[in-house]
């Protein structure tokens, strides 16, 4: 018998402390496969977020930075000045990307910086304790929205495939979901796609994947799958935002 | 010997940080500093380097230290309040061990202050400013030529002990012209940084560049090497210059620009048998506390002369630690002392010992 | 013929691999791994497809696949 399905190489052994069932873990093999496909793990540096993914150098089997929160798409612009020919990407929640480094990813973008943002979004704070975030579903409750997300006074979740695809820098931007099996080929292909994007210099990359966090969102792990499925898909489309080649959504 | 040239103070940092090998430039425009942006916009294609006009200059110190990181000779400048948003960037940088240099020519405050010239950045630069125990090596330059023979320093020290420094300036000094002559230093090596993420390539263990430490053990650690470190800069890094001052009764403490007016007036109440004398510290940080207490074993008194409403005395306070008398004369941000109003402050300083007598 | 081995050590207990494994074959065991989770365990390796859908599900890298 042949191993068909085995640990990557660009994922250290080390067990990673996420809570059970918590989706990271699945997005964090995705991109350690994406990188061992491409062979470019010995030129990849990642840029570790503030957020439940901050260890996320204990994970990587490879250089990486960790950035102060929100920060990650200018610490991964001065490492990919400095070092072109390797492979640069960032891994950041939603709290970090899409809050506190709204302009630092923007710009990024807007620059058209040749390096792969993974955002992760589970529509919810996890490392501080479950607090509302930009992609707070409408109605949804939180450490600090008690009585659900109120959209007269706090918004509505921020899509920021949309938002970025205003751009004319951005050279691909997908966004897919981790829910069941058949997303999470079709996530592990938009990601590898986003790195073959950066080899051939092409320049930003960013897909978002939609993930879980049953500790806050206070269900096991197979209900958030579902709620997953049920409440976020409606409100973040899954799809193909900005390609170089057709554009399907 | 190479030519003299006349430049301005802000084309100088510009261009001593290129002499010094530092090929990458994140910054933010910001008055009275744009010169060196404008200036790095305009040299660093011609030595194959790197310009961003960040977006913020949070987003340029943390490109810096993403540069930094991955083994780059980098730098940012900012003025003032632009300065107070880097500090969050320069307390990780500190903390991970990141080389790089900023430059801070620094204007008046609080809030946004003014445009005029002013030292008031001094606890800021020198007492860590951002979160943590932490500090940076403080440069603190004199004229246009010491500004570029500093920033030649400044990518050396970051270099030598993977630290951020700060050249500080003010509004007047990166405004001023002067001639200078423009070095290529012989000695223009850049170091081995097998602690950069440059990617594990034909097996180099993994480096991480980070200033994490959940573990209290772990944190405890950090912060103990990074104590050890700052002991080490404050015994090898601490320069300065002194004038007159073996046989002053008086000696001017002053640094920058305030160093400048404070030589003319001493000079002139020199010329009137008062002795006077200066000292100019050159680090901020390291202080020359250690040569200041000498001075004061030695029975000399101090004045410290800054633009600002008296920040670098309590150092020279700290280094005298009460043995003789430490006075102050200051203008408040924004405004320069004239030498006239110096020299008058060490003439009533006289005065005053004359009546206590 | 297909298997899967379960490196229970690093399982858990999410239960996400028994929810998506079309064979039904996966169940969670009666005792604990050091970590104090009931790791998931294969009953019926015969029965196995070696779909990988349990694998591809896991957040923890649990799983290997043979085929």
């Amino acid at each position: 018998m042949k191993q068909v399905f085995g640990y990557p190489e660009s994922l250290q052994t080390r067990p990673n402390h996420y809570c059970p069932g918590c989706t990271h873990g699945i997005i964090h093999r995705l991109v350690a496969e994406a990188i061992d496909e491409l062979q470019v793990r010995e030129k990849a540096i990642a840029v570790a977020p503030v957020g439940c993914a901050v260890l996320a150098y204990n994970y990587f089997n490879c250089d990486a930075q960790q950035a102060a929160h929100g920060r990650a798409p200018a610490v991964a612009t001065g490492i990919k000045r400095a070092l072109p020919d390797r492979i640069v990407f960032t891994y950041q929640g939603d709290g970090d990307l899409a809050s506190i480094g709204m302009a630092e990813i923007v710009h990024a973008a807007n620059r058209g910086e040749n390096i792969t943002v993974i955002f992760v979004n589970n529509a919810i704070y996890g490392m501080t304790g479950g607090q509302m975030a930009p992609t707070t579903l409408p109605g949804q409750k939180t450490t600090t929205s008690p009585y659900g997300r109120d959209t007269a006074t706090t918004g509505y979740p921020i899509q920021v495939c949309e938002m970025l695809s205003t751009l004319k820098a951005p050279a691909f931007i997908a966004r897919v979901s981790v829910h069941d099996p058949k997303n999470v080929l079709k996530a592990k292909e938009a990601i590898k796609k986003a790195f073959e994007y950066q080899v051939n210099g092409k320049g930003f990359t960013l897909v978002e994947v939609l993930s879980t966090c049953p500790t806050n969102w206070g269900m096991t792990p197979v209900e958030a799958l579902k709620w997953l499925e049920n409440n976020m898909i409606p409100a973040f489309p899954l799809g193909t935002f900005r390609s170089l080649e057709e554009v399907s959504k | 010997m190479a030519e003299r040239i006349m430049m301005k103070g802000n084309e100088a940092f510009a261009e001593g940080a290129i002499k010094a090998g530092c090929h990458f430039f994140f910054g933010y425009p910001i008055t009275p500093q744009n010169e060196i942006p404008e200036y790095m916009s305009r040299r660093m294609p011609e030595v194959g380097g790197t310009f961003i006009q960040a977006e913020s200059e949070v987003s340029a110190i943390n490109m810096v230290y993403g540069a930094g990181g991955a083994g780059a000779r980098a730098m940012t400048s900012s003025s003032s309040p632009g300065v107070s948003l880097k500090q969050e960037g320069i307390s990780y940088i500190a903390a991970a061990e990141v080389p790089c240099v900023i430059v801070n020519v620094a204007r008046g405050g609080p809030g946004l202050g003014g445009l005029t010239p002013s030292q008031a950045d001094y606890f800021q630069a020198v007492k860590g400013g951002g979160h943590g125990d932490y500090h940076m090596v403080v440069f603190a330059p004199a004229s246009v030529q010491e500004i570029i023979d500093l920033m030649y320093e400044a990518f050396v020290t970051a270099d030598k002990y993977r630290t951020p420094v700060m050249v500080l300036a003010d509004g007047l000094l990166g405004q001023m012209m002067e001639p200078v002559v423009l070095r290529d230093w012989e000695d223009l090596q850049i170091p081995e940084k097998p602690w950069a993420t440059t990617g594990m390539v034909s097996g180099k263990p993994q480096s991480v560049i980070n200033s994490l430490g959940l573990a209290p053990e772990e944190l405890e650690n950090l912060n103990l090497r990074l104590q050890k470190k700052y002991r080490t800069i404050e015994e090898n890094g601490v320069r300065y210059e002194e004038d007159g001052v073996e046989d002053a009764e008086l000696i001017i403490v002053a640094y920058g620009t305030s160093a400048r007016v404070s030589k003319s007036a001493i000079a002139k109440a020199r010329a009137e048998g008062k002795k006077v004398g200066l000292f100019r510290p050159i680090t901020l940080w390291p202080f020359p506390s250690k040569r200041l207490a000498e001075l004061a074993e030695a029975g000399k008194r101090f004045m410290a002369v800054e633009m600002s409403a008296g920040q670098m005395i309590e150092d020279v306070k700290l280094a005298v630690n009460g043995k003789t008398e430490v006075e102050f004369y200051g203008r408040y941000n924004g405004a320069i002392p004239s030498v006239t109003e110096v020299y008058q402050a060490i003439i009533k300083s006289f005065d005053n010992r004359e009546v206590q007598k | 013929m297909a298997k899967v081995t379960f490196n229970e050590e690093r399982c858990k207990g999410c239960e996400i691999c028994v929810s998506v494994c079309p064979k039904q074959i996966i169940h969670m065991a009666d005792r604990f791994n050091s970590k104090g989770y009931r790791p998931a365990e294969v009953i019926e390796q015969d029965k196995c497809i070696g779909c990988a859908f349990c694998a591809r599900m896991c957040p923890d890298v649990v799983i290997e696949v043979y085929k």
